[in-house]
Parts: structure tokens; C-alpha cells; sequence
């Protein structure tokens, strides 16, 4: 079928909102212009697409990106007690005078642009290459737009353990500033590494994580979405897997206009494991979507995807999972959850949680719920002299818990935990 | 298989084992086709086509026109391609739209006078269409009918119905059971109230389709407060050769009534694919309920996926008022692609729906199934059980909506999909879409894909069975809950079914 006109209007729209990166080595151009070619042919996303359905992209796809008033707190910002190496970023530029040097033991970081103008053997191997192959069977295209575009980013590599995990600070300065972002990460064989990643960014952030995880390599990757609430995301995230490699992420989003979280991760050695989960708040026009996609190509490989979301006002959840087992993908152990907790009358659940499966030694399950708070256990904790409003917190954050339990950390599990309750509290 | 059939006896072989080995190669038993005289619409479609169908079926003008206006939007709608279904494009101007008995030319009054053949071949498919054969062999001292035995027959033969049983008993309850077009010329007034108020004339494709060619189908309307005093069923059967099936059924169930409808199927085993795309739509009133039943064996196609019946069919329920329940039990085992949605519109408040389907796909067959749950009232309710299982190189899709309206406060819905995969080769998928709009609502969803446990196959082997039968045996225990939905003489025939639609998938 011809792609519609207006598709491809729009793409050509958001690709003329960017400069072309220049003075780029010859695989990064290569790289770019795949991804470009790839915008302009399959045209941005509409809402008649499949998966942007329940989601209407126009306010990502729009020029200019829509304003979002910035937030004056006094809140700390999170996972400041910690000890991180830095890297921040600007209303999606990376200031250096703001981030800790880039030396830290087992681990290499090259901002983007250095990277992409030099001839990095394993940046050229990842960069644009792990998403093209996220863009199949769903597309994809402000990946590809990040892809064809992003100036912005850090490509790292870790070839032991790191020291100090590697946080991510997106920091606000104007109201209208649109971002890209792209990371490279590359774990070598047996490497482990945590990426935290917070704040809101921009008033529209794209960003794109692409992320090869060789032999028993372990990622921990932890994000936070949060405070403003006019904020517009869409993120990316791009995994390969190879053989009895980990990956474990989870996202809290807290607020935020739109939030469209994507993550496409694709096993490829056995008995590789990846977990992505994520837990949400929010309320009024608050547009949460989870898209994710994980692929099952080797044997004995174990998934899970565990997605929560509580819903205030007229605030609308959505997800779509699927787990893809392909034809050599045996004793495949695949699971998936996806639960909302709709507080008031006029808040949505829209979930599409999918299985396809052409392996037949497999266990795959998912469940999908979507209701009020249990009134049962609401008496329950009243009958024993707990306030209503205490009682109802305390569901929420048991609901949530399932999520954040993904977090293996229990240090930043538990930062997490009172970031929530703070939440609640100031909705009282 | 051709070779076995020729076979006879050699010396030392027994004669029985002979037999038996053939009747293990004639896996679709129904796939013989009946030496009748023909009479064919000119093949292809075109507005022409759509008057002649009209015309034979003696139909009123208003009929004609709403044909004409269906076929004139089919024009410029696609096919539809959003399910995990791949074949061949259908050339639809290559198919007979039309095909009739020719001894059905002049309507036959009653059983007595119906063309010998055609009962043959509903005997040799077990329809029993003379109404003392249905006694089952158990007779009263005084030969009358022992109760709750008997069931109403509506046999549909290519695109006409042959007959229908016990209408007269029928007829003293009030229950009007007859074929479309007996409905159209004896029934307008209720025909032309509820015709495509379910599934509109521009519904979808292959809807718009049927509602411009469609042929007879039955037709059932239960007055207030009746409670149906049989089982109704329509059997139905494609023997003519390149001809589409699009029957239409219509089904109203009047304040406070109760009907159950079986539906069979069955094909002959040809080698090139043919079409049926049937429409059912069923008004449920106030307080009335509908058990809708299905065993769909039409041809599937052999082992290397050619011939079979492409299944494109719609069906539809629509709760019209208060309590009105609504229960769809479906056994998909033939057809070689399979496209079918039935569906509950819930708009009475605590109206209910409910959906249990199998569907296996064995060899090369492909099934999309599933249904869709819309909440539109108050307190509704709706609950979905769905069995997969692909076997051989076949591929099973469940698919299903669940959609909770705003205005649907304190709803509740329950989904379980289990999907059963025997072999590497095969595809076990599931789509759900799932939307929930207000917060009193509750909806609920699982799902499992597995293989066949092991330690219960090692179980039953242990004690004496074989591989296939022990397959069989778990197989039909993870359908059970549907098994269990169907009225107890389809449940019988769909548990063999099960058993035959597996074979050779083991080992």
C-alpha cells in the first residue's frame, strides 16, 4: 500500500528541522543516510499506524516542538546522594563543564560527535545498526530520525566492572528546546555496568540508547521520566543479547504530558535473560505508553516484561508487549504482565499485549489487568484503624512493587520507592 | 491415499487390517461429494448476478435493492490484510455465486418429495432430516419421541436449503424456523426490521460481499417468553464444484425466550480452494437468551496445503436490552484458512456475552479467530475462553477485543487463551486488544503457550496407550471447558473431532 502523503510530509518536515551532521567519517554518514532513506520512504508515524493507535503522535511529530513550562523545586534531584559518574546534558546538549571527567577505570567514553567523526571500530559496528534491525517487523521512524539526526550523546564501553555507575542528567533550560540523543553502549564479554538515567531533558526529547551486550556481560539500566508536567518523550531502546548476558531495566515515570517509552531487544545467545520493566504515575492529561518488543532467537533464553501504571483523572495508560519466539528459540520461558490501577472515573487502560511463538518447547504467559483499587483490601486496612487515604497509598505502592522489584539494586529500589510515596503525598 | 482405496486382501493379510489402515488415511470422512444435477448463475459477479440470485429466491424489490447497494459498495472496498493469514489473491470473478439442485427447482412441499440423493447425503454425513430417525434408537412404548432428544433440522445444500424438520411442532410453540428465503416470501415484516441491524450491508468485506450474494441461510424467531422445545441446527454443505457458500442466518430471540442453534459444516475434499463467507446476525431482547453453537469441519486441504475452504465469516450478537445473554461456542477444525470474529454487542444493561472457542490447525491450515466483547451498558459482563492448538506446519492466531466504553460503569471481563503447540513447525500467536474506559470496571487476561506436558503423555503411555491417543486424551482435556459449553450430543462430536483433526501430527 502507498504510504500516505501525509506521512511522509511530516517526515520530511522533522528531518528539514535538523542540520545535516557534517564532517562525519564515511560509516557514519553511510549510517545516517540509512536511517534517513528508511524516515522518508515509510514516512513519519500517524495515527492510523498500528502501534500509534492508542497513542496519537502528532505533538512528537509536529514543528516546532510544542512548549512545556519548566518547574521551579526544591525537590533534590534523584539519585543525587549516590556516587555516579556524571555526564549532563542541557536541554539535550552535553555540557562537560557540568559532568565528571570522562576518565573512569574499565569503561571508555567518547562523546557522540568525537565518535562519530573518528573511525571507533565498535561505535561503528552498533551506531544506526542495532536500531535498523528494531525498525522489523514495527517501525520506528523517530528512532530513525534520532538515528539520521542526533548530534548529542555519549558511546561508551565497558570492559570489566565498572567502579560507579554511569548516570545520565537531563536538565532543562528553556521551554521550547527540542532534543535528540543518542548513546552507544558496547559491554565486552563479562563486563557489567549500571546506567542511570534522569530528569526530564526538554520540552520534547527523543532519545535513542543502542546497546550490544556480549557473552555474560550484565547491564543494569535505571531511568526516571519525571516533575514537569508538559514534558514530551519518546525514547528508544535498542538491546542485542549474546550468550548468558543480562539486561535489566526499568523506568519510573512520574508526570509528563506524553511519555511513549520503546524498547526493542532482541536475544541472540543462549541463555541470555532480559528484563524491562516500568512503573507509572500520573494524572489530568497525562499520556503514558510502553512499546515493547522482545525477541527470543536463541535457546533457553528467559524474558520478562513487567509494566504498572496508576491512573488519576483522566490519565491514559498504554501498552503494547509483545514476546516473539522465533523457530530455534527452544526452551524459551517468556512472561509478561501489564496492570493498571485506574483511580478515577475517567482515566483508560489500552493495552495490546501480544504472543507469537513458532518454537513449541516454550512456556510463555502474559496477563493483562485494569480496575479500581481492591475495595476488599481497602477494608481490610481500615477495619484495622489505617486512614483511607493511607490505606489507598499503601495498595499503590504494593501495586507498583512488582515493578520496582525488578530493580536488583535495592539502594536505588528503595530511592525510588520514596520518590512515589512523595508523589502521592502531595496529591493528598 | 489413492493407492490404498484400490487395495484388496493379499494373501496372509487380514481384510480387517486392510480396512483399518484405510479408514487411518481417510482423515476428513466427509470428503465425498454427491452426484447431483446442477444448476449454476453464470460464473463471475456483477450486477446481473446479484438480480438473477434475487430472482430466483423470488425476493421482493426492497431485497433486490439492498443486494445492489451492498455489491455496488463491495466495489470499492478492499480485502481486508491485517490478519496473520497468507494465500493466494481470490480472483472473485472466477466462482459460481449461485448453485442449486436441479431438482430443487420447483420447491418441494414437504421431506417426502425431496430428491432422494440429497437426502443420501445428509444420511451419509449422520443429518437425520426424516424426523422419526431422530429418535437415536431409544422410542417410547407408543412411539412417540422420547423428550429432549430432538432436534430441528435445516439442511442448506450448496445455496439452497433442502429442508427443514419439525416445523410444524415448531410452529405450535410459536417458533418460526425455516430457511432465508421461506422468511423473506412468508415473514417480510420481521426480515425487513431486523436484516444487517447487526451486521450492516457496509460492515466489512467480506460481509458487504454476502449481504450482495447471499443464498439461504435460516432464519429463527422466537416470540415472548417461549422457550424453544428443541434444539435448532443447520447443517451445512458445499458439494458443487468453484462455488462460493454465503449463507445467511438471522436469528431473533424475542423478550424473555430462550433458543439454542447448532451449526455443522462439511465440504468434499477438492482440490482447488473455494469460498464461503456467511453473515449470522442474532437480536437478543429483554431477558431472552441465545446459545449459538458451532462445529466448523469444512475441507481443510491436505497434508501439503492443497484444496481446503477459505472461511471468511462474520458473526455477530447484538444484546439489545436489559439481561439479554448471548453464548458463543465454536469448534474450528476444518477450513484451510480461517477468518471469523463472533462477536457481542453489549448494550443492554447488564446484558452478558460469553465465548469459548477451539480452534485446532493441523498440516498447512491457518486460523485467525477469536471474537469481540464491546461493553456498552451498564454492569455487563463477558467472558472468553479460547483453546489453540497448532499442530503439523499450521498457524493459529487468536485475536480478540475486549473495549469497555465510559458509560459501561461496573463491567467485568475475563479473557484466558491457551494456546497448545504440537510440533516445531507450527505457530501459536495471540493478539488481544484490550481497552478499559472507566474505573468501576474490571478486565482481566491471560494467557499460556505450551506443548503437550510430557509426564502426562509418559502418564498415559504407561498405561497402555498409544502416542496418537494419548495426545488425544490431553488434548481434549485442555479443551474441556469448552467441551463442556457445547450441548452434550455436539460435545460427543467434537471430541472425536479433536481426535481426528490431530491425527499424524504425532511421531
Amino acid at each position: 500500500m502507498a504510504v500516505p502523503a501525509l506521512k511522509l510530509d511530516a517526515a520530511g518536515g522533522l528531518l528539514a528541522a535538523w542540520p545535516e551532521p557534517a564532517g562525519e567519517a564515511q560509516w557514519a554518514r553511510a549510517a545516517r543516510s540509512q536511517a534517513e532513506r528508511w524516515l522518508r520512504e515509510r514516512g513519519a508515524p500517524a495515527r492510523r499506524d498500528e502501534y500509534w493507535r492508542y497513542t496519537d503522535p502528532t505533538s512528537l511529530t509536529v514543528e516546532p516542538a510544542p512548549e512545556a513550562a519548566l518547574l521551579a523545586t526544591d525537590e533534590v534531584p534523584v539519585f543525587q546522594t549516590r556516587e555516579t559518574h556524571r555526564l549532563v546534558f542541557v536541554d539535550g546538549v552535553f555540557s562537560p563543564e557540568a559532568s565528571t571527567p570522562l576518565e573512569i577505570a574499565g569503561v571508555e567514553i567518547v562523546p557522540l560527535r568525537e565518535a562519530l567523526a573518528a573511525d571507533i571500530h565498535w561505535v561503528r559496528d552498533i551506531f544506526g545498526q542495532i536500531e535498523a534491525a528494531g525498525q522489523v517487523p514495527v517501525e520506528r521512524p523517530l528512532a530513525a530520525l534520532n538515528t539520521a539526526r542526533a548530534v548529542e550523546g555519549c558511546a561508551i564501553r565497558v570492559t570489566g566492572v565498572a567502579s560507579r555507575p554511569i548516570h545520565f542528567v537531563y536538565r532543562r533550560a528553556a521551554a521550547d528546546a527540542d532534543a535528540l540523543i543518542h548513546h552507544v553502549i558496547r559491554l565486552d564479554a563479562g563486563a557489567d555496568l549500571t546506567v542511570l538515567e534522569s530528569a526530564a531533558g526538554a520540552a520534547r526529547l527523543n532519545t535513542v540508547m543502542e546497546v550490544e551486550i556480549a557473552d555474560r556481560a550484565a547491564l543494569h539500566h535505571v531511568r526516571t521520566q519525571g516533575r514537569d508536567h508538559q514534558r514530551r518523550a519518546v525514547t528508544g531502546l535498542f538491546a542485542r543479547l549474546a550468550t548468558e548476558s543480562r539486561l535489566k531495566s526499568f523506568t519510573l515515570t512520574v508526570n509528563g504530558r506524553l511519555t511513549r517509552n520503546e524498547a526493542f531487544v532482541e536475544m541472540r545467545g543462549d541463555n541470555a535473560s532480559a528484563h524491562v520493566a516500568g512503573a507509572c504515575v500520573g494524572d489530568g492529561d497525562f499520556h503514558h505508553d510502553d512499546t515493547v518488543f522482545v525477541t527470543h532467537a536463541a535457546v533457553g533464553c528467559e524474558s520478562r516484561q513487567v509494566f504498572k501504571k496508576v491512573l488519576r483523572g483522566s490519565a491514559v495508560g498504554v501498552f503494547q508487549g509483545k514476546i516473539l519466539v522465533r523457530p530455534v528459540a527452544q526452551q524459551t520461558d517468556g512472561y509478561q504482565i501489564s496492570q493498571a490501577l485506574l483511580l478515577d472515573e475517567a482515566a483508560q487502560f489500552l493495552a495490546k499485549p501480544e504472543l507469537e511463538i513458532y518454537a513449541d518447547d516454550v512456556k510463555c504467559s502474559h496477563g493483562s489487568t485494569s480496575g479500581a483499587v481492591d475495595e476488599t483490601s481497602l477494608f481490610y486496612l481500615t477495619s484495622r484503624g489505617i486512614p483511607k487515604k493511607t490505606a489507598e497509598e499503601l495498595l499503590i505502592l504494593a501495586f507498583l512493587d512488582e515493578a520496582i522489584a525488578e530493580v536488583e539494586d535495592e539502594g536505588l529500589a528503595d530511592e525510588l520507592r520514596d520518590r512515589l510515596a512523595a508523589w502521592l503525598a502531595r496529591r493528598r | 491415499m489413492a493407492a490404498l482405496d484400490d487395495s484388496t486382501a493379499r494373501e496372509g493379510v487380514d481384510q480387517e487390517t486392510v480396512d483399518t489402515v484405510r479408514s487411518v488415511g481417510e482423515r476428513y470422512k466427509y470428503g465425498f461429494s454427491s452426484d447431483v444435477e446442477t444448476e449454476y448463475a453464470p460464473k463471475g459477479l456483477n450486477e446481473d448476478i446479484v438480480r438473477l440470485i434475487s430472482e430466483k429466491n423470488g425476493e421482493p424489490e426492497w431485497l433486490t435493492e439492498w443486494r445492489l447497494k451492498s455489491y455496488r459498495r463491495w466495489l470499492q472496498m478492499e480485502e481486508p490484510s491485517w490478519a496473520m493469514l497468507r494465500y493466494p489473491e481470490i480472483d472473485f470473478q472466477d466462482q459460481y455465486y449461485y448453485a442449486r439442485p436441479k431438482s430443487m427447482s420447483v420447491r418441494p412441499k414437504s421431506l417426502d418429495e425431496v430428491d432422494p440423493v440429497l437426502l443420501a447425503t445428509y444420511e451419509k454425513l449422520g443429518i437425520p432430516l426424516k424426523e422419526q430417525m431422530i429418535l437415536a434408537g431409544v422410542e417410547g412404548a407408543d412411539g412417540a419421541p422420547v423428550e429432549g432428544r430432538k432436534v430441528a433440522v435445516d439442511a442448506v445444500f450448496d445455496s439452497v436449503s433442502v429442508g427443514t424438520t419439525f416445523k410444524e411442532e415448531l410452529s405450535k410453540a410459536g417458533v418460526i424456523f425455516c430457511s432465508m428465503s421461506e422468511a423473506v416470501r412468508d415473514h417480510p415484516e420481521l426480515v425487513r426490521k431486523y436484516l444487517g441491524t447487526v451486521v450492516p450491508y457496509s460492515d466489512n468485506f467480506y460481509a458487504t460481499l454476502n449481504s450482495a450474494v447471499f443464498s439461504d441461510g435460516s432464519f429463527v424467531y422466537v416470540p415472548p417468553g417461549v422457550r424453544c422445545p428443541m434444539e435448532l441446527s443447520t447443517y451445512f454443505r458445499i458439494n458443487a464444484e468453484n462455488t462460493g457458500q454465503f449463507e445467511r442466518t438471522l436469528i431473533i430471540a424475542d423478550k424473555g425466550s430462550y433458543v439454542s442453534y447448532l451449526e455443522g459444516c462439511t465440504a468434499p475434499q477438492r482440490d482447488t480452494n473455494q469460498l464461503h463467507a456467511a453473515v449470522v446476525e442474532i437480536v437478543v431482547l429483554e431477558d431472552a437468551e441465545v446459545k449459538y453453537s458451532t462445529v466448523q469441519n469444512w475441507y481443510p486441504g491436505d497434508e501439503n496445503g492443497v484444496g481446503g475452504i477459505y472461511n471468511f465469516v462474520t458473526k455477530r450478537a447484538d444484546c439489545r436490552e436489559a439481561r439479554a445473554k448471548v453464548m458463543w461456542t465454536q469448534v474450528e477444525t476444518g477450513s484451510a484458512i480461517t477468518w471469523k470474529y463472533p462477536s457481542c454487542i453489549l448494550r443492554g444493561e447488564a446484558s452478558s456475552g460469553e465465548f469459548y472457542s477451539i480452534a485446532i490447525a493441523n498440516n498447512r491450515q491457518q486460523a485467525d479467530t477469536g471474537t469481540k466483547m464491546h461493553h456498552l451498558g451498564k454492569n455487563t459482563r463477558s467472558r472468553i475462553v479460547s483453546k489453540g492448538i497448532s499442530a503439523g506446519e499450521a498457524q493459529n492466531t487468536y485475536r480478540g477485543l475486549v473495549s469497555v466504553h465510559p458509560k459501561a460503569s461496573g463491567s467485568r471481563n475475563y479473557t484466558q487463551c491457551d494456546s497448545l503447540l504440537i510440533g516445531g513447525n507450527c505457530g501459536a500467536h495471540t493478539v488481544p486488544y484490550i481497552e478499559c474506559k472507566n474505573n468501576s470496571s474490571r478486565v482481566e487476561h491471560e494467557a499460556t503457550t505450551s506443548k503437550v506436558d510430557e509426564d502426562q503423555l509418559f502418564y498415559c503411555r504407561q498405561r497402555g496407550m498409544d502416542e496418537e491417543e494419548a495426545v488425544a486424551l490431553v488434548v481434549n482435556g485442555f479443551c474441556r471447558e469448552v467441551l463442556q459449553a457445547l450441548p452434550m450430543e455436539f460435545a460427543i462430536e467434537a471430541q472425536k473431532l479433536v481426535a481426528i483433526s490431530l491425527e499424524g501430527s504425532v511421531g
